[in-house]
């Protein structure tokens, strides 16, 4: 297995702490992603670090007894510390504000504190085993106030902070779920609401064992904007299915929880969940290999649930060296390589590993190019990889190794993956649309309905892939030029098909390419059906092209008449083939003959050497000069002195225009 | 004016009158060449039509061309004769390859007149017939010869004159039975194409189509797609498909139409397994691909003779209005870079480059037609009925179809495109026109007007019975009118063909 062939990754700068041993307790705040290594109750210190936040915090505190729980508010405002089963503690870090601890003892009587989570920076959540307690803190009063409650028994609890989402376990089995929403009005104390309860069907168990939802089987994570609760469902061997599998229920802000998708695990064991960047990481510890899973993908759909297996094969996240640091390192021997899979690990959501043995926090992260490889069908690769965050360099190397001579795709191929490029960029620019229209309707931008679109990675427009792929493709001198052609028309035609405007940069490549090979019939038969959209550069550049192929000067005439915006470069390129007359016939034809510089005209008759042309076009100036100024005399302002003379010598005087007299 | 001369009758005598069109005499090819001594005479016939005239007379008549075109030459080196006129026939002269001559003879239209004492009066017409319709005629002759033959010279490198008289023998022997020289007229001249009208992205389907198409099948080397007898797309270049074209929509299309009318070719081969229904078939090659008998033999064509001059395979398949014309390698196989590259998979291009064995040429075999039957037919089918519903929708969009008050040919010299609302569907045997035969002649006569002079220029003629014939050439296009406006007075008229050219021809630099 080459080292390209990992595909999951542990960040590289982990968030390192002091290891859990009886002096040291190490516990993890999912909200604000802390590490706290609490020493001897406390008084010996506390450290609390971040994923962010380089600098730790640290502080002492009286050691009151063993600390069962321990989390900032939001901010780092308050500190909240569970020593008994009945009481929470709390320490002011707000400046000015007192720092002397006050204590809040949960309302219902005979109950016990199994936790607590903070879900703002002055509000908290106790839970109880006999319900929930929601309280804000006053930190200038030292004191909380219980804004609701709401009382049922409860096994356990899950908090998820993205979305302010609490679980709470119930029932004698354990799997009915009743979740709680709280939300924050701006400045204004937050409310708390009661989502519709749900049950998590459990498999068959042998009667001699008693069934029931573990905490250890359930995780909450937002996957693509939703909010789900993970199931991992363990084998059972009375059923006759094949493996373990995790069932995601989609938990909606208003409505009832749905069974939305089953992830096929098709082993047993050990497992741990994560969620990356999207994607469902299920981590496999007899094996010690990980799989992932993208809802977004096309699965088995079976009418009301729809069935997804692994991505890509399981495969174990990429070796890891622990990094050496701190002056006793710098003599000691190479770093040491960190056991994966180890049964001290603990996952939180959603993307957090830790050892708390060995003092590690990581990020578990998604490596986008070694699944190019390990995925062979391209249109699926394309549909996994504009779902992930980090994709446009990773999507621009796939279409560039597919026009690679080594590794090059079918049409077919090529054309399902532009396409696939030009939906998500079509999407794009249809929210633009629409938001800038919205914007001219005089829609308030504060209306939450009204939101920038945001641009994504998966975003590639025309410019990314010139430069990145098309460019460098056309200048391939091994590429036989019909592929390349192909190519080309293929990302037009799929542009096209989307309705996106195509650059005129990818029609000057098309050009190129066929003027190179000597193509120009071909040429002439895409303009000739309006493949190549008109434009005055691409004028410009056919005009250029008339000493190769004479007809290049008709297309690019007709080109400009289309434009309808270039009668000055008609005339100009008119003018250029000695074609006065016809030039003064096109002005006249669109009326613009009272604006137009006689001097110009002139000169150009001129150069002709044929008198008589010079002649009418002489008497067309002095027809128009009669009709605009009542003589036919040329103003000084024209600069046409050498063209009367020039006249006057050929003619005569006589042959002047006389000015009509009455 | 010559058409006023021409004008049908309506005199008493009008019954009695008989017309007889113009006709063929003779035909022949000679070279100077190879007979250049007395008593050899005879060497320097090539190709001699009709084969029964004696053989002095054909000895003398091939003399008497060469000596006018000596005699002529005198007077103008560059370009010597193209044509004899007498009273009662024309001569058209032509000299596609160096000291080749082709010579058609053609009789002047006849009006036989009972005279007043009842014997019959023939007066022959000699302005009737336009040299310049009948030298194109005589020019297709040799195009179309050489797209099935190559040159002449090439059959001389190959075989001698004996080959050389062999091929003229069995080509022309049958072609010029289909000359009809009756029905030539301006569209002769032009040797136009005419191109089917589709929006931007169906075109783009087609284009995809057929890369995709020669991409899997590797060894096509050039494509052309047509719709109901009108050009879409052509790999080949202007001059090759300008006369394939010709033989297509006159020649191969006109004799599959009474099979596809009497139904016969109807969804096929719905028993082969694997195979999705479609309508696709071959109109050259095998007839049946489920007879393992069946013959996959391909006209063979030329092209690019000036050049790298290659010979190809032509298989034409069609589906429904839809053809495709794919032309494969057929010659000697040349190893050419782009011959190797044309494989779609890296695993060919080897094979391509290391593999020197291969036969001498490629041959389309039974398994090949089968497989192209099975890819082809069923994109195409589906592509054609595309097209036909993109051309509806255009049709309905472009408004009512009334009648208009005038009648067009245009014609671009750039891209030989070619339309006319004067002329009826191509029939193997004649091209319909729906005007008066004078009309044409005039169309004919200004034709001849504006090669004369090379700048742009605008003629107008008022023709007997009420019609204006209007012409006009601009930037190597020309355009052709034919109005019947009763009292219609030339600034009118004038007016109507700015109409015309606004609403026909507004995205084109057609000036005014």
């Amino acid at each position: 297995m080459g080292e390209e062939d990992y595909y999951l990754e542990l960040c590289e700068r982990p968030v390192q702490f002091e290891k859990a041993n009886p002096v040291n307790c190490v516990f993890f705040d999912e909200a604000n992603k802390q590490v706290f290594a609490v020493r001897s109750g406390g008084a010996t210190g506390v450290v609390v670090k971040g994923p962010d936040d380089r600098n730790p915090i640290s502080f002492r505190m009286d050691d009151k007894g063993e600390v069962k729980c321990i989390k900032f508010s939001l901010e780092n405002k308050i500190l909240a510390v569970q020593r008994t089963s009945k009481t929470v503690d709390f320490c002011n870090f707000i400046p000015d504000n007192s720092q002397l601890e006050y204590t809040q003892e949960c309302k219902t009587k005979n109950a016990n504190i199994l936790g607590f989570c903070w879900t703002s920076s002055t509000e908290i959540v106790f839970i109880t085993d006999q319900g929930i307690e929601f309280y804000q803190v006053l930190p200038e009063k030292r004191s909380l106030k219980l804004l609701k409650s709401h009382n049922l028994n409860v096994n356990w609890y899950m908090y998820c902070p993205e979305s302010a989402v609490i679980l709470l376990s119930t029932t004698v089995l354990e799997n009915v779920l009743q979740p709680f929403h709280f939300r924050f009005p701006p400045k204004q104390a937050g409310t708390m609401s009661k989502l519709p309860k749900f049950e998590i069907e459990l498999p068959a168990a042998p009667k001699s064992t008693k069934p029931s939802l573990s905490e250890r089987d359930i995780a909450m994570a937002t996957i693509y904007g939703q909010l789900y609760v993970l199931f991992l469902r363990h084998h059972s061997r009375t059923s006759n299915s094949t493996g373990a599998e995790v069932v995601l229920y989609h938990l909606p802000r208003e409505g009832a929880c749905k069974k939305m998708h089953i992830l096929k695990l098709n082993r047993t064991g050990k497992f741990a969940l994560n969620v990356v960047d999207n994607l469902v990481v299920v981590h496999h510890q007899d094996t010690e290999t990980s799989v992932i899973f993208d809802i977004k993908l096309r699965g088995e759909f079976d009418g009301s649930v729809t069935f997804h297996h692994p991505v890509l094969p399981a495969r174990s996240i990429q070796p890891y060296q622990i990094p050496i640091t701190g002056p006793a390192a710098v003599t000691s021997q190479s770093p040491v390589p960190c056991k994966l899979y180890s049964s001290s690990w603990i996952v939180f959501q959603p993307d957090i590993i830790i050892s708390a043995s060995q003092g590690y926090l990581w990020n578990l992260q998604v490596k986008l190019e070694p699944i190019v490889n390990l995925l062979p069908d391209k249109g699926r690769l394309m549909d996994f990889l504009l779902q992930r965050k980090e994709c446009k360099m990773v999507i621009l190397s796939v279409c560039s190794q597919m026009l690679s001579e080594s590794d090059r795709a079918s049409l077919p191929v090529i054309a399902t993956v532009f396409d696939k490029l030009n939906h998500e960029y079509k999407k794009y620019l249809d929210a633009e649309q629409s938001y800038a229209m919205a914007v001219e309707a005089g829609q308030s931008r504060s209306s939450p309905l009204l939101k920038r679109p945001v641009r994504t990675q998966a975003v590639l427009d025309q410019s990314d892939v010139y430069t990145h792929v098309l460019s460098a493709f056309v200048e391939k001198k091994e590429m036989p030029h019909k592929f390349v052609i192909a190519v080309l028309m293929e990302y037009i035609r799929s542009l096209n098909q989307f309705q996106i405007a195509v650059q005129h940069y990818l029609h000057e490549l098309v050009i190129k390419t066929l003027v190179q090979h000597n193509l120009f019939y071909m040429l002439h038969q895409f303009l000739q059906y309006h493949v190549l959209s008109d434009s005055k550069p691409l004028a410009c550049l056919l005009l250029s092209l008339e000493s190769f192929y004479p007809p290049a000067h008709q297309l690019s005439l007709d080109m400009l008449k289309r434009l309808s915006t270039a009668n000055d470069e008609i005339v100009e390129v008119l003018l250029s083939k000695h074609q006065v007359l016809a030039a003064l016939r096109f002005i006249r034809g669109i009326g613009g003959h009272d604006n137009i510089s006689a001097r110009k005209f002139l000169d150009a008759a001129k150069q002709t050497e044929d008198n008589m042309l010079f002649y009418t076009i002489f008497r067309f100036f002095e027809q128009r000069n009669q009709r605009l100024r009542g003589s036919p005399n040329f103003t000084p302002g024209e600069h046409c002195e050498e063209h009367v003379a020039f006249f006057k010598q050929i003619f005569g005087d006589q042959a002047l225009m006389r000015p009509t007299t009455f | 004016m010559a058409a006023a001369a021409a004008g049908a009758g309506s005199g008493p005598w009008a019954a009695q009158e008989k017309q007889f069109p113009p006709a063929l005499l003779s035909f022949f090819i000679y070279n100077p060449r190879f007979g250049p001594r007395e008593g050899q005479e005879e060497n320097k016939i090539l190709f001699y039509h009709p084969n029964e005239v004696e053989k002095n007379e054909k000895i003398r008549n091939v003399g008497l061309c060469e000596a006018i075109v000596q005699f002529t030459r005198t007077f103008s080196p560059s370009k010597p004769a193209k044509s004899l006129h007498t009273q009662k026939n024309r001569q058209f002269f032509n000299e596609p390859e160096e000291n080749f001559w082709m010579v058609m003879v053609v009789r002047n239209p006849i009006i036989e007149k009972q005279s007043k004492d009842g014997k019959p009066v023939i007066e022959y017409q000699e302005e009737e017939l336009l040299d310049k319709v009948y030298s194109s005629v005589l020019r297709q002759c040799y195009s179309m010869y050489k797209l099935f033959n190559g040159t002449f010279l090439k059959a001389m490198e190959d075989g001698g004159v004996k080959l050389l008289k062999e091929r003229l023998e069995k080509f022309f022997h049958r072609y010029l039975q289909t000359l009809h020289l009756q029905s030539c007229d301006l569209l002769d001249i032009f040797g136009g194409i005419s191109f089917f009208p589709l929006d931007k992205m169906t075109y783009l389907k087609i284009q995809s189509f057929i890369n995709r198409m020669e991409e899997s099948l590797n060894i096509v080397k050039y494509t052309a797609f047509l719709y109901n007898d009108q050009l879409i797309w052509s790999g080949l270049e202007q001059d090759d498909m300008r006369i394939l074209y010709k033989y297509l929509t006159t020649s191969l299309f006109p004799r599959h139409i009474e099979p596809e009318l009497a139904g016969r070719d109807s969804p096929i081969r719905a028993e082969m397994p694997g195979n999705l229904q479609h309508y696709g078939r071959f109109l050259t090659g095998p007839l049946n691909l489920n007879d393992p008998d069946a013959k996959c033999r391909f006209p063979k064509i030329f092209v690019n003779t000036d050049d790298t001059y290659e010979e190809l395979h032509l298989i034409v398949y069609k589906a429904m209005s839809a053809a495709v014309c794919f032309m494969i390698d057929g010659g000697p196989v040349k190893f050419s870079f782009e011959y190797c590259c044309s494989a779609s998979h890296s695993k060919m291009n080897l094979t391509g480059i290391f593999c020197h064995d291969l036969p001498a040429s490629v041959h389309p075999t039974l398994d090949f037609c089968r497989r192209l039957d099975s890819i082809v037919g069923p994109q195409l089918t589906v592509l054609a009925s595309d097209i036909c519903e993109q051309f509806n929708i255009n049709k309905r969009m472009s408004g009512s179809e009334k009648e208009p008050q005038f009648k067009f040919i245009y014609f671009n010299h750039m891209n030989l495109a070619e339309k006319s609302t004067v002329h009826m569907r191509k029939t193997p045997s004649v091209s319909l026109t729906s005007v008066h035969p004078d009309l044409m002649k005039i169309l004919g006569d200004i034709n001849s007007d504006f090669t004369r002079v090379d700048e742009d220029e605008e003629i107008i003629v008022k023709a007997m019975s009420d019609y204006w014939v209007v012409g006009k050439k601009s930037d190597r296009r020309e355009l052709y009118v034919i109005l019947n406006q009763k009292n219609a007075n030339l600034i009118e008229v004038n007016e109507e063909v700015k109409k015309l050219c606004a609403t026909q021809f507004n995205n084109i630099f057609f000036l005014d």
